[in-house]
Protein backbone atom coordinates (compact mmCIF):
# COMPACT_ATOMS: atom_id res chain seq x y z
CA UNK A 1 0.00 0.00 0.00
CA UNK A 2 2.88 2.30 1.12
CA UNK A 3 5.39 1.35 -1.45
CA UNK A 4 2.48 2.11 -4.53
CA UNK A 5 1.99 5.46 -2.81
CA UNK A 6 5.68 6.40 -2.77
CA UNK A 7 6.09 4.91 -6.06
CA UNK A 8 3.24 7.53 -7.24
CA UNK A 9 4.94 9.99 -6.26
CA UNK A 10 8.81 9.09 -7.11
CA UNK A 11 7.34 8.78 -10.74
CA UNK A 12 5.02 12.20 -10.20
CA UNK A 13 8.30 13.99 -9.21
CA UNK A 14 10.60 12.22 -11.85
CA UNK A 15 8.25 13.44 -14.77
CA UNK A 16 7.59 17.00 -13.64
CA UNK A 17 11.61 17.50 -12.93
CA UNK A 18 12.26 15.91 -16.38
CA UNK A 19 9.59 18.14 -17.63
CA UNK A 20 10.78 21.52 -16.57
CA UNK A 21 14.93 20.64 -17.80
CA UNK A 22 13.51 19.64 -20.93
CA UNK A 23 11.63 22.65 -21.54
CA UNK A 24 14.47 24.89 -19.88
CA UNK A 25 16.89 22.91 -22.56
CA UNK A 26 14.62 23.38 -25.42
CA UNK A 27 14.66 27.17 -24.78
CA UNK A 28 17.95 28.20 -23.85
CA UNK A 29 19.60 25.38 -26.38
CA UNK A 30 22.18 27.59 -28.64
CA UNK A 31 20.76 25.30 -31.39
CA UNK A 32 17.49 25.91 -32.78
CA UNK A 33 16.92 22.75 -34.32
CA UNK A 34 18.09 21.29 -31.31
CA UNK A 35 15.55 23.23 -29.60
CA UNK A 36 12.89 22.14 -31.67
CA UNK A 37 13.70 18.87 -31.26
CA UNK A 38 13.90 18.87 -27.45
CA UNK A 39 10.25 21.05 -27.74
CA UNK A 40 8.61 17.51 -29.69
CA UNK A 41 9.57 15.67 -26.74
CA UNK A 42 8.67 18.20 -24.34
CA UNK A 43 5.08 17.62 -26.13
CA UNK A 44 5.24 13.84 -25.61
CA UNK A 45 6.36 14.43 -22.06
CA UNK A 46 3.04 16.45 -21.63
CA UNK A 47 0.60 13.73 -23.26
CA UNK A 48 2.09 11.58 -20.34
CA UNK A 49 1.13 14.17 -18.09
CA UNK A 50 -2.20 13.79 -19.13
CA UNK A 51 -2.51 10.22 -18.99
CA UNK A 52 -1.25 10.72 -15.65
CA UNK A 53 -4.39 13.28 -14.90
CA UNK A 54 -6.93 11.07 -15.83
CA UNK A 55 -7.15 13.08 -19.12
CA UNK A 56 -6.71 10.75 -21.86
CA UNK A 57 -8.61 12.57 -24.57
CA UNK A 58 -6.22 15.54 -24.12
CA UNK A 59 -3.00 13.19 -24.30
CA UNK A 60 -4.08 12.38 -27.46
CA UNK A 61 -4.51 15.86 -28.71
CA UNK A 62 -1.39 16.56 -27.17
CA UNK A 63 0.64 13.82 -28.76
CA UNK A 64 -0.95 14.44 -32.35
CA UNK A 65 -1.14 18.07 -32.49
CA UNK A 66 1.28 19.44 -29.75
CA UNK A 67 4.28 17.33 -30.30
CA UNK A 68 3.48 16.04 -34.24
CA UNK A 69 1.85 18.91 -35.94
CA UNK A 70 3.57 22.01 -33.87
CA UNK A 71 6.97 20.02 -34.26
CA UNK A 72 6.54 19.20 -38.02
CA UNK A 73 5.69 23.18 -38.14
CA UNK A 74 8.14 24.30 -36.67
CA UNK A 75 11.11 21.92 -38.59
CA UNK A 76 9.50 23.24 -41.68
CA UNK A 77 10.01 27.25 -40.59
CA UNK A 78 13.21 26.67 -39.61
CA UNK A 79 14.01 25.15 -42.52
CA UNK A 80 12.48 28.30 -44.52
CA UNK A 81 14.81 30.57 -42.34
CA UNK A 82 18.52 28.79 -42.63
CA UNK A 83 17.41 28.69 -46.64
CA UNK A 84 16.83 32.16 -46.78
CA UNK A 85 19.04 33.97 -43.74
CA UNK A 86 22.65 34.01 -44.77
CA UNK A 87 22.64 37.25 -45.59
CA UNK A 88 21.45 38.18 -42.49
CA UNK A 89 24.35 37.14 -40.53
CA UNK A 90 26.78 40.10 -40.69
CA UNK A 91 24.24 41.78 -39.36
CA UNK A 92 24.07 39.97 -36.08
CA UNK A 93 27.55 39.93 -35.66
CA UNK A 94 27.78 43.84 -35.77
CA UNK A 95 24.78 44.07 -33.00
CA UNK A 96 27.25 41.62 -31.11
CA UNK A 97 30.23 43.84 -31.29
CA UNK A 98 28.02 46.84 -30.96
CA UNK A 99 27.44 46.28 -26.86
CA UNK A 100 30.00 47.84 -24.99
CA UNK A 101 30.67 46.53 -21.17
CA UNK A 102 28.24 49.41 -19.98
CA UNK A 103 25.53 47.64 -21.81
CA UNK A 104 26.29 44.27 -20.84
CA UNK A 105 26.14 45.55 -17.21
CA UNK A 106 22.55 46.97 -17.37
CA UNK A 107 21.62 43.46 -18.80
CA UNK A 108 22.70 41.79 -16.23
CA UNK A 109 21.12 44.02 -13.53
CA UNK A 110 18.49 43.87 -15.50
CA UNK A 111 18.14 40.17 -15.69
CA UNK A 112 18.18 39.80 -11.98
CA UNK A 113 15.24 41.98 -12.22
CA UNK A 114 13.36 40.11 -13.99
CA UNK A 115 14.29 37.37 -12.42
CA UNK A 116 13.04 39.02 -9.22
CA UNK A 117 9.68 39.65 -10.28
CA UNK A 118 8.84 36.35 -11.90
CA UNK A 119 9.94 34.89 -8.35
CA UNK A 120 7.24 37.55 -6.75
CA UNK A 121 4.69 36.23 -9.81
CA UNK A 122 5.69 32.23 -9.14
CA UNK A 123 5.00 33.28 -5.46
CA UNK A 124 2.03 34.90 -6.11
CA UNK A 125 -0.08 32.64 -8.36
CA UNK A 126 1.39 29.48 -6.43
CA UNK A 127 -0.43 31.00 -3.46
CA UNK A 128 -3.33 31.58 -5.82
CA UNK A 129 -3.42 27.83 -6.84
CA UNK A 130 -3.02 26.91 -3.00
CA UNK A 131 -5.34 28.93 -1.49
CA UNK A 132 -8.22 26.80 -3.78
CA UNK A 133 -10.47 24.60 -1.63
CA UNK A 134 -8.95 21.20 -1.45
CA UNK A 135 -12.39 19.57 -2.97
CA UNK A 136 -14.13 20.70 -6.10
CA UNK A 137 -17.00 18.80 -8.17
CA UNK A 138 -17.18 21.22 -10.90
CA UNK A 139 -19.63 20.54 -13.36
CA UNK A 140 -18.61 16.86 -13.76
CA UNK A 141 -21.90 15.65 -12.09
CA UNK A 142 -23.89 17.88 -14.05
CA UNK A 143 -22.30 16.92 -16.50
CA UNK A 144 -22.85 12.99 -16.00
CA UNK A 145 -26.62 13.48 -14.94
CA UNK A 146 -27.29 14.93 -18.78
CA UNK A 147 -24.94 12.81 -20.39
CA UNK A 148 -28.26 10.54 -21.23
CA UNK A 149 -29.29 13.76 -23.30
CA UNK A 150 -26.06 14.15 -25.28
CA UNK A 151 -26.21 11.65 -27.62
CA UNK A 152 -22.50 10.00 -27.43
CA UNK A 153 -20.93 8.36 -23.90
CA UNK A 154 -17.96 9.80 -23.99
CA UNK A 155 -18.15 13.35 -21.34
CA UNK A 156 -15.40 15.29 -23.44
CA UNK A 157 -17.01 14.71 -27.02
CA UNK A 158 -20.44 15.39 -25.15
CA UNK A 159 -19.36 18.67 -23.88
CA UNK A 160 -17.11 19.73 -27.34
CA UNK A 161 -20.01 18.99 -29.39
CA UNK A 162 -22.95 19.48 -27.63
CA UNK A 163 -22.62 21.39 -24.12
CA UNK A 164 -20.61 23.55 -25.28
CA UNK A 165 -20.62 23.14 -29.46
CA UNK A 166 -20.96 26.78 -29.32
CA UNK A 167 -16.83 26.53 -28.07
CA UNK A 168 -16.13 24.29 -30.81
CA UNK A 169 -18.10 26.32 -33.92
CA UNK A 170 -15.79 29.16 -33.06
CA UNK A 171 -12.87 27.42 -33.09
CA UNK A 172 -12.89 25.87 -36.23
CA UNK A 173 -13.49 29.23 -37.64
CA UNK A 174 -10.50 30.31 -35.52
CA UNK A 175 -8.02 27.35 -37.68
CA UNK A 176 -9.76 28.42 -41.05
CA UNK A 177 -8.47 32.19 -40.18
CA UNK A 178 -5.07 30.87 -39.25
CA UNK A 179 -5.45 29.53 -42.91
CA UNK A 180 -6.31 32.61 -44.36
CA UNK A 181 -3.55 34.47 -42.58
CA UNK A 182 -1.10 32.05 -43.57
CA UNK A 183 -2.29 32.02 -46.90
CA UNK A 184 -2.25 35.68 -47.41
CA UNK A 185 0.99 36.29 -46.24
CA UNK A 186 3.47 33.80 -47.74
CA UNK A 187 4.51 35.01 -50.95
CA UNK A 188 7.62 32.12 -50.81
CA UNK A 189 8.57 30.52 -54.31
CA UNK A 190 8.23 27.20 -54.56
CA UNK A 191 11.93 25.72 -53.37
CA UNK A 192 12.84 22.93 -55.37
CA UNK A 193 13.00 20.18 -52.61
CA UNK A 194 15.37 17.11 -53.13
CA UNK A 195 13.52 13.85 -54.03
CA UNK A 196 12.33 12.03 -51.24
CA UNK A 197 14.82 9.19 -49.92
CA UNK A 198 13.55 5.92 -51.16
CA UNK A 199 12.64 4.50 -47.42
CA UNK A 200 10.17 7.71 -47.18
CA UNK A 201 9.09 6.88 -50.01
CA UNK A 202 7.98 3.32 -49.32
CA UNK A 203 7.30 4.33 -45.47
CA UNK A 204 4.99 6.76 -47.05
CA UNK A 205 2.86 4.01 -48.95
CA UNK A 206 2.47 2.05 -46.28
CA UNK A 207 1.72 4.71 -43.13
CA UNK A 208 -0.52 7.07 -44.93
CA UNK A 209 -3.44 4.04 -45.79
CA UNK A 210 -2.91 2.97 -41.82
CA UNK A 211 -3.29 7.12 -40.86
CA UNK A 212 -6.03 6.97 -42.93
CA UNK A 213 -7.85 4.04 -40.68
CA UNK A 214 -6.78 5.31 -37.25
CA UNK A 215 -8.00 8.50 -38.15
CA UNK A 216 -11.59 6.14 -39.40
CA UNK A 217 -11.05 4.71 -35.84
CA UNK A 218 -10.60 7.59 -33.56
CA UNK A 219 -13.64 9.29 -35.08
CA UNK A 220 -15.63 6.47 -34.87
CA UNK A 221 -14.45 5.73 -31.00
CA UNK A 222 -15.15 9.37 -29.74
CA UNK A 223 -18.51 8.77 -29.21
CA UNK A 224 -18.03 6.41 -26.34
CA UNK A 225 -14.09 6.46 -25.40
CA UNK A 226 -11.14 9.05 -25.74
CA UNK A 227 -11.20 10.09 -29.66
CA UNK A 228 -13.06 12.71 -31.56
CA UNK A 229 -12.90 15.11 -34.43
CA UNK A 230 -9.96 17.04 -33.39
CA UNK A 231 -7.53 13.89 -32.81
CA UNK A 232 -8.75 12.04 -35.90
CA UNK A 233 -8.27 15.47 -37.91
CA UNK A 234 -4.67 15.64 -36.70
CA UNK A 235 -3.89 11.79 -37.09
CA UNK A 236 -5.61 12.52 -40.69
CA UNK A 237 -3.35 16.05 -41.26
CA UNK A 238 -0.32 13.66 -40.36
CA UNK A 239 -1.23 11.39 -43.18
CA UNK A 240 -1.44 14.86 -45.52
CA UNK A 241 2.46 15.82 -44.06
CA UNK A 242 3.90 12.29 -44.82
CA UNK A 243 2.84 12.80 -48.45
CA UNK A 244 3.81 16.82 -48.85
CA UNK A 245 7.19 15.64 -47.41
CA UNK A 246 7.35 12.52 -49.79
CA UNK A 247 6.80 15.32 -52.71
CA UNK A 248 3.41 14.61 -53.35
CA UNK A 249 1.48 18.07 -54.65
CA UNK A 250 -2.75 18.29 -54.84
CA UNK A 251 -3.27 18.15 -58.53
CA UNK A 252 -3.86 21.39 -60.07
CA UNK A 253 -7.64 20.74 -60.84
CA UNK A 254 -7.83 19.72 -56.84
CA UNK A 255 -6.33 23.02 -55.94
CA UNK A 256 -9.22 24.94 -56.30
CA UNK A 257 -12.93 25.04 -55.32
CA UNK A 258 -12.15 21.36 -54.22
CA UNK A 259 -10.06 22.17 -51.75
CA UNK A 260 -11.63 25.63 -50.28
CA UNK A 261 -15.02 23.37 -49.97
CA UNK A 262 -12.56 20.66 -48.11
CA UNK A 263 -11.34 23.74 -45.68
CA UNK A 264 -14.86 24.84 -44.81
CA UNK A 265 -16.90 21.97 -44.91
CA UNK A 266 -16.57 21.57 -41.18
CA UNK A 267 -17.65 24.90 -40.22
CA UNK A 268 -20.48 25.18 -43.02
CA UNK A 269 -22.02 21.78 -41.79
CA UNK A 270 -21.95 23.26 -37.86
CA UNK A 271 -23.49 26.17 -38.86
CA UNK A 272 -25.85 24.39 -41.05
CA UNK A 273 -26.87 22.27 -38.13
CA UNK A 274 -27.23 25.37 -36.31
CA UNK A 275 -29.65 26.96 -38.65
CA UNK A 276 -32.08 23.93 -39.15
CA UNK A 277 -31.94 23.32 -35.77
CA UNK A 278 -33.01 26.68 -35.02
CA UNK A 279 -35.40 27.05 -37.80
CA UNK A 280 -36.95 24.24 -36.17
CA UNK A 281 -37.89 26.23 -33.05
CA UNK A 282 -34.78 25.06 -30.92
CA UNK A 283 -32.29 27.08 -29.41
CA UNK A 284 -28.89 27.47 -31.13
CA UNK A 285 -27.08 24.29 -31.05
CA UNK A 286 -29.71 22.27 -29.46
CA UNK A 287 -30.05 18.59 -30.68
CA UNK A 288 -33.21 17.17 -30.21
CA UNK A 289 -32.45 13.69 -28.24
CA UNK A 290 -33.70 10.89 -31.00
CA UNK A 291 -31.26 12.45 -33.48
CA UNK A 292 -28.27 14.02 -31.58
CA UNK A 293 -26.21 11.33 -31.90
CA UNK A 294 -26.57 11.28 -35.73
CA UNK A 295 -25.52 15.38 -36.03
CA UNK A 296 -22.75 14.73 -33.53
CA UNK A 297 -21.48 12.07 -35.57
CA UNK A 298 -22.36 14.13 -38.75
CA UNK A 299 -20.46 17.09 -37.74
CA UNK A 300 -17.96 15.61 -36.50
CA UNK A 301 -16.79 13.47 -40.40
CA UNK A 302 -16.96 17.05 -41.49
CA UNK A 303 -15.06 18.64 -38.96
CA UNK A 304 -12.33 15.53 -39.15
CA UNK A 305 -11.98 15.97 -43.00
CA UNK A 306 -11.16 19.62 -42.65
CA UNK A 307 -9.34 19.64 -40.26
CA UNK A 308 -7.08 17.52 -41.47
CA UNK A 309 -7.33 19.19 -44.39
CA UNK A 310 -6.57 23.05 -42.89
CA UNK A 311 -3.64 21.63 -40.61
CA UNK A 312 -2.05 20.13 -43.73
CA UNK A 313 -2.30 23.55 -45.87
CA UNK A 314 -0.73 25.33 -42.73
CA UNK A 315 2.08 22.70 -43.17
CA UNK A 316 2.20 23.64 -46.54
CA UNK A 317 2.21 27.00 -45.57
CA UNK A 318 1.36 28.96 -48.59
CA UNK A 319 -1.49 29.16 -51.42
CA UNK A 320 -0.81 25.67 -53.61
CA UNK A 321 -0.81 26.27 -57.36
CA UNK A 322 -4.09 26.00 -59.16
CA UNK A 323 -5.47 26.02 -62.95
CA UNK A 324 -6.01 29.63 -63.09
CA UNK A 325 -3.68 30.54 -61.18
CA UNK A 326 -1.53 29.61 -63.86
CA UNK A 327 -3.62 30.89 -66.45
CA UNK A 328 -3.43 33.97 -64.44
CA UNK A 329 0.74 33.73 -64.69
CA UNK A 330 0.32 32.80 -68.37
CA UNK A 331 -1.26 35.75 -69.77
CA UNK B 1 -3.77 3.46 -1.54
CA UNK B 2 -5.28 4.72 -5.25
CA UNK B 3 -7.16 2.08 -5.73
CA UNK B 4 -8.53 1.87 -9.61
CA UNK B 5 -11.51 0.82 -10.39
CA UNK B 6 -12.78 -0.05 -14.11
CA UNK B 7 -16.47 1.46 -14.34
CA UNK B 8 -18.58 0.23 -17.22
CA UNK B 9 -16.93 2.62 -19.29
CA UNK B 10 -13.84 1.65 -19.00
CA UNK B 11 -12.81 4.78 -17.35
CA UNK B 12 -10.65 4.63 -14.41
CA UNK B 13 -11.27 6.21 -10.89
CA UNK B 14 -9.93 7.26 -8.25
CA UNK B 15 -11.66 5.26 -5.10
CA UNK B 16 -11.48 5.71 -1.48
CA UNK B 17 -8.37 6.36 0.85
CA UNK B 18 -7.32 7.22 -2.12
CA UNK B 19 -8.85 11.10 -2.82
CA UNK B 20 -5.83 12.88 -0.19
CA UNK B 21 -3.24 11.50 -2.60
CA UNK B 22 -5.16 12.57 -5.72
CA UNK B 23 -5.70 15.91 -4.44
CA UNK B 24 -2.47 16.43 -3.51
CA UNK B 25 -1.51 15.34 -7.07
CA UNK B 26 -3.66 17.53 -8.84
CA UNK B 27 -2.00 20.43 -6.75
CA UNK B 28 1.54 19.14 -7.52
CA UNK B 29 0.58 19.28 -11.10
CA UNK B 30 -0.36 22.66 -11.23
CA UNK B 31 2.47 24.04 -9.02
CA UNK B 32 4.55 22.32 -12.27
CA UNK B 33 2.04 24.41 -14.59
CA UNK B 34 2.85 27.69 -13.05
CA UNK B 35 6.92 27.37 -13.31
CA UNK B 36 6.37 25.95 -17.00
CA UNK B 37 4.09 28.90 -17.33
CA UNK B 38 7.01 31.15 -15.96
CA UNK B 39 9.70 29.66 -17.56
CA UNK B 40 8.08 30.54 -20.77
CA UNK B 41 7.58 33.93 -20.01
CA UNK B 42 11.16 34.70 -18.82
CA UNK B 43 12.17 33.06 -22.46
CA UNK B 44 9.43 35.41 -23.51
CA UNK B 45 11.19 38.19 -22.43
CA UNK B 46 14.93 37.41 -22.61
CA UNK B 47 15.40 35.83 -26.05
CA UNK B 48 15.30 37.63 -28.83
CA UNK B 49 15.06 35.43 -31.38
CA UNK B 50 11.78 35.09 -33.14
CA UNK B 51 11.50 31.10 -33.10
CA UNK B 52 12.57 30.96 -29.75
CA UNK B 53 10.09 33.75 -28.77
CA UNK B 54 6.96 31.46 -30.53
CA UNK B 55 8.66 28.23 -28.55
CA UNK B 56 8.11 29.98 -25.60
CA UNK B 57 4.76 31.15 -26.33
CA UNK B 58 4.03 27.46 -26.56
CA UNK B 59 5.67 26.22 -23.68
CA UNK B 60 3.70 29.24 -21.45
CA UNK B 61 0.18 27.79 -23.26
CA UNK B 62 0.97 24.49 -21.95
CA UNK B 63 1.78 25.25 -18.56
CA UNK B 64 -1.57 27.22 -18.35
CA UNK B 65 -3.27 23.90 -19.82
CA UNK B 66 -1.51 21.95 -17.18
CA UNK B 67 -2.65 24.55 -14.41
CA UNK B 68 -6.35 23.93 -15.33
CA UNK B 69 -6.36 20.14 -16.23
CA UNK B 70 -4.96 19.68 -12.94
CA UNK B 71 -7.37 21.82 -10.87
CA UNK B 72 -10.31 19.68 -12.76
CA UNK B 73 -8.44 16.50 -11.18
CA UNK B 74 -9.98 17.60 -7.75
CA UNK B 75 -13.12 15.24 -7.87
CA UNK B 76 -13.46 12.70 -5.95
CA UNK B 77 -14.89 10.49 -9.14
CA UNK B 78 -13.95 11.11 -12.76
CA UNK B 79 -11.98 14.32 -13.48
CA UNK B 80 -14.14 17.29 -14.56
CA UNK B 81 -14.40 16.94 -18.58
CA UNK B 82 -15.77 20.58 -19.05
CA UNK B 83 -11.64 21.45 -18.63
CA UNK B 84 -10.58 18.83 -20.78
CA UNK B 85 -12.59 19.65 -23.48
CA UNK B 86 -11.46 23.66 -23.08
CA UNK B 87 -8.05 22.36 -23.31
CA UNK B 88 -8.47 20.29 -26.59
CA UNK B 89 -10.08 23.62 -28.18
CA UNK B 90 -6.90 25.40 -26.77
CA UNK B 91 -4.30 23.05 -27.90
CA UNK B 92 -5.90 23.44 -31.47
CA UNK B 93 -6.33 26.82 -31.27
CA UNK B 94 -2.45 26.97 -30.06
CA UNK B 95 -1.37 25.36 -33.21
CA UNK B 96 -2.96 27.54 -35.18
CA UNK B 97 -1.79 30.54 -33.78
CA UNK B 98 1.74 29.10 -33.68
CA UNK B 99 1.16 28.21 -37.66
CA UNK B 100 0.34 32.10 -38.04
CA UNK B 101 3.30 33.43 -35.82
CA UNK B 102 5.40 31.03 -38.23
CA UNK B 103 4.31 32.86 -41.34
CA UNK B 104 4.74 36.38 -39.77
CA UNK B 105 8.40 35.62 -38.72
CA UNK B 106 8.69 34.29 -42.40
CA UNK B 107 7.81 37.50 -43.97
CA UNK B 108 9.44 39.81 -41.30
CA UNK B 109 12.31 37.75 -42.47
CA UNK B 110 12.39 38.66 -45.80
CA UNK B 111 11.17 42.12 -45.40
CA UNK B 112 13.91 42.87 -42.61
CA UNK B 113 16.15 40.42 -43.23
CA UNK B 114 16.48 39.72 -39.89
CA UNK B 115 14.76 36.80 -37.93
CA UNK B 116 15.75 39.19 -34.19
CA UNK B 117 13.71 42.11 -32.68
CA UNK B 118 16.35 44.73 -32.25
CA UNK B 119 18.05 44.48 -28.70
CA UNK B 120 15.69 47.35 -26.41
CA UNK B 121 17.96 50.13 -25.74
CA UNK B 122 17.92 50.02 -21.81
CA UNK B 123 19.20 53.48 -21.89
Amino acid sequence: MEAMTLLQWAFDTVLAVTLMWVAWKALASEDLFKGIALFIAFGLLMALVWVRLEAPDIALAEAAIGAGLTGALLLAALAKLESGSKDSQPLQVAMLVKATTNTVNKQILFRWLLVLLLSVLVAGLSYVVLSLPLQAIGLSETVMENLEASGVSNPVTAVLLNFRGYDTLLELAVLLLALLGVWSLSNLPEQHESAPSKVLDMLTRLLVPLLILVSGYLLWTGAHAPGGAFQAGSVLAAAGVLLLLAGWRLEARFAGLFLRITLVLGLAMFVTVAIVVQLAGLRLLEFPLSIAGTLILLIEVAATLSIGMTLAALFFGRRPRTDQADAGTNK
Amino acid sequence: MLARINDVHGCTKFAGAGKAEAMNTAFFYALTGVGLFTLGLYSLIVYTHLLRKILAINVMGSGVFLIIVALAARTQTLPDPIPHAMVITGIVVAVSATALALALMLRFRDISGRVELAEESLE
